[in-house]
């Protein structure tokens, strides 16, 4: 989950980096009140969690809070590549000497995180590795020996710095290594970490990414925050199917009956697992299919919830038919599937034979399950026919529209 | 022979009473020769068993009930225990553990990875089904009860790795359909970081008697089929190699992540077009349908040159 630049510069400060002087803002008056606080030159960034905010003109200079304010108001109304701001954060305009890049990431090949370090920031951290390779210093830190500030200061020394930015450097790359463990990032990023004139360091800009599974022990830094448990920061917002998507997966503890992505064809998914989902979908497609909808059961869901899964696909606008197809299931019982879909078919008032495209789940309780189909004349495959002929079929019974 | 695991192998199940494990535990003794499982954990029910497991407190406890080293442990436990339960199997002399659970910081994985090296122990996953060798044993919820598991697994000379546990078995029971068996199967797990990549076990492979040809199931996201392919070609390997690569709708949708936690296209080197291309590069032939596989594999194991 990303977190905007406000968001992101107080992580970077709790961590006990220094940034530029500001902050958030909802309003125009609110604007005025933050470049009061500054008593300077500021610059008004709109908070969007998408690229492109300067060329957009989400980006301002007010050198009076009467001007901040005017800015303030035309960046606030100002949608970016569909997003509207969340607001606006006015930062004072600092004296910048040089600008340095500071990062951490994963290596999932080295399964350790890696601290990158350039003493060229303010432009994108791959263009400069690309360009000037001799400019970017890279250092793997354990997770299991504690970190020791000697190894950020290699990365800093390795591009050539040295004198007072070296160590007045190493403690704001420790402080980003350790925070981006602490706080399970999956990015963290200061860029410009801007030298002042006056040969102070701080972060002008920062970004911060969370890894998803951390987010229940993040509780108290979410919290604080002001991120609330819905908001999923994903690239896109949900869209209401894919909350109520959520909402089936919620109903009980038992398996996975969920991860529903929209999609606006008139082909329903009822489809699973992880693995099989991504290799349907892509077969559906190949066939010239056009699902209108992503979504994963595994995990041996109740009826219930396989139940509430087809429901929702099924009374989705455009949806002719479903495709209830898995890989082979291990654990998640093809009767219990069966039981459900065929349930949501019949509480809506349809045919589940007419209703139900094709169902291919072969594997765990399959006699049990296919017996099912047979009573209420529903197309079903075997482990026989392979996921790509089971799309195949699925695509041919609901043409493209 | 196998890699991994044989019929010798003992192992525990670490969180041995929670439901999944409870079954997990059933059909591994249930398949093939029946696994050695020496004992179970779960703090705190120590003195019960589970299908004639018993059941400990500590690994450590297991280890002496047993009279000496446990090869191996299927970690089942919540993800916010794993990392302590992963740890005290490595640090009581377990050298492979397989951990079943998902959802599992990354930071808590590369932990429990780093100290399995420092310790010369190997972990499967996380967020997989474990590691089966077909007629023998199953270490883990692979192939599901030993009924299942009978039905699509054949012992053949195949080795098999996915970063999908159902898949595994959908290509497995492809492969037996046509009359290939599988040498050994192991189910790597769907995360961003896990113990082992493909690369990282293609020297076991290689090094087996039995294993004549190599499949992948592979996803979007992450740089594991680049370092197979410089596997591949840095060890002039002639052990044939099919590859089939799901989700390639997701190349038109950066950042959504589908599927498993560590597939999702962040940058180029994710995409499933980029990654076919590193695959080819290395002689790594990519089926377009799993049902190609077996054909692909023939061909490969008729005129090539097995190692």
């Amino acid at each position: 989950m990303r977190f905007y630049e406000y968001e992101s510069k107080e992580i970077v400060r709790r961590a006990g980096i220094p940034t530029s002087k500001g902050g958030f803002a909802t309003t125009a008056e609110e604007a005025r009140a933050r470049a009061e606080e500054v008593a300077g030159p500021v610059v008004i960034k709109s908070q969007v969690l998408t690229g492109g905010r300067m060329k957009a003109g989400g980006v301002q200079f007010a050198d009076a809070p009467d001007e901040a304010a005017r800015h303030a108001e035309d960046v606030l109304a100002l949608e970016i590549n569909g997003h509207m701001p969340r607001g606006v954060l006015v930062d004072e305009r600092v004296a910048v000497k040089h600008e340095y890049y500071a990062g951490v990431v994963w290596d999932g090949l080295r399964k350790q995180p890696v601290m990158l370090f350039s003493d060229m920031g303010g432009i994108d951290i791959e263009e400069v590795a690309e360009q000037h390779p001799d400019h970017v210093g890279r250092g793997h830190f354990s997770n299991v020996l504690p970190f020791s500030d000697f190894q950020a200061k290699q990365v800093i020394a390795s591009v050539g710095v040295t004198g007072s930015a070296l160590n007045r450097l190493t403690p704001i790359l420790t402080r980003l290594a350790r925070l981006f463990v602490e706080r399970d990032m999956t990015l963290a990023e200061i860029n410009p970490l801007a030298e002042l004139e006056d040969g102070k360091f701080v972060a002008v800009d920062a970004h911060m990414e969370m890894e998803n599974e951390a987010r229940g022990r993040q509780k108290e830094l979410l919290e604080t925050l002001g991120v609330g448990d819905e908001e999923t920061r994903e690239a896109r917002e949900p869209t209401p199917f894919e909350i109520a998507g959520e909402e089936v997966d919620a109903m009980d503890h038992r398996g996975v009956a969920g991860n529903v992505t929209e999609f606006d064809g008139n082909l329903g998914l009822v489809i699973g697992a992880g693995g099989g989902s991504l290799t349907l979908f892509d077969a559906v497609r190949a066939h010239g299919g056009q699902p209108a909808d992503y979504c994963e059961i595994g995990g041996n869901p109740s009826v219930r919830k396989a139940c509430g899964l087809a429901k929702l696909v099924l009374q989705k606008p455009g949806v002719e038919k479903i495709a209830v197809m898995m890989s082979i299931v291990s654990n998640t019982r093809v009767d219990i599937v069966a039981r459900g879909v065929i349930k949501a078919c019949v509480e809506l008032g349809f045919e589940p034979a007419e209703k139900i495209a094709i169902f291919r789940i072969p594997g765990a309780w399959e006699e049990e399950g296919f017996k099912i189909l047979e009573r209420y004349g529903v197309p079903y495959a075997d482990r026989t026919v392979s996921l790509n002929e089971a799309a195949k079929r699925a695509a041919e019974a609901v043409p493209a529209a | 022979m196998s890699i991994l695991v044989d019929e010798s192998t003992t192992f525990i199940v670490q969180g041995i009473t929670g439901r999944e494990a409870v079954n997990l535990t059933r059909e591994c003794l249930d398949y093939g020769a029946g696994a050695k499982i020496v004992g179970g954990v779960t703090p705190g029910r120590k003195g019960r068993d589970v299908h004639g497991v018993p059941v400990f407190d500590t690994v450590a406890q297991a280890v002496e009930s047993h009279g000496g080293p446990i090869d191996g442990s299927v970690v089942t436990v919540p993800p916010a225990f794993t990392k302590d339960a992963v740890f005290e199997a490595i640090e009581s002399g377990v050298k492979l553990i397989v951990i079943v659970t998902e959802r599992i910081p990354r930071a808590d994985v590369a932990g429990m990875v780093e100290l399995a090296s420092m310790r010369g122990a190997r972990i499967i996953g996380p967020n997989c089904l474990g590691i089966i060798v077909p007629d023998k044993i199953k270490m883990g919820g692979i192939g599901g009860p030993a009924k299942d598991a009978a039905k699509a697994y054949t012992p053949g000379p195949v080795g098999v790795m996915s970063r999908s546990g159902g898949m595994t078995t959908e290509i497995s029971s492809t492969l037996s359909a046509a009359g290939l068996g599988q040498s050994t199967a192991v189910s790597i797990g769907g995360d961003a970081i896990i113990g082992s990549s493909y690369a990282e076990l293609m020297p076991l492979f290689a090094g087996d008697g039995q294993t004549e040809a190599i499949v992948i199931y592979t996803e979007p996201g992450g740089r594991m089929e680049a370092q197979l392919s410089e596997w591949v070609k840095e060890n002039d390997s002639q052990i044939p190699i099919v590859a089939f690569m799901a989700g390639r709708f997701m190349d038109e949708m950066p950042g959504m992540s589908f599927g498993h936690a560590g597939t999702i296209v962040e940058g180029k080197e994710d995409t499933a077009t980029e990654k076919i291309a590193r695959l080819k590069e290395a002689g790594i032939v990519v089926a377009e349908r799993i049902e190609e596989i077996p054909d692909l594999v023939k061909e490969r194991l008729g005129s090539g040159a097995p190692a």
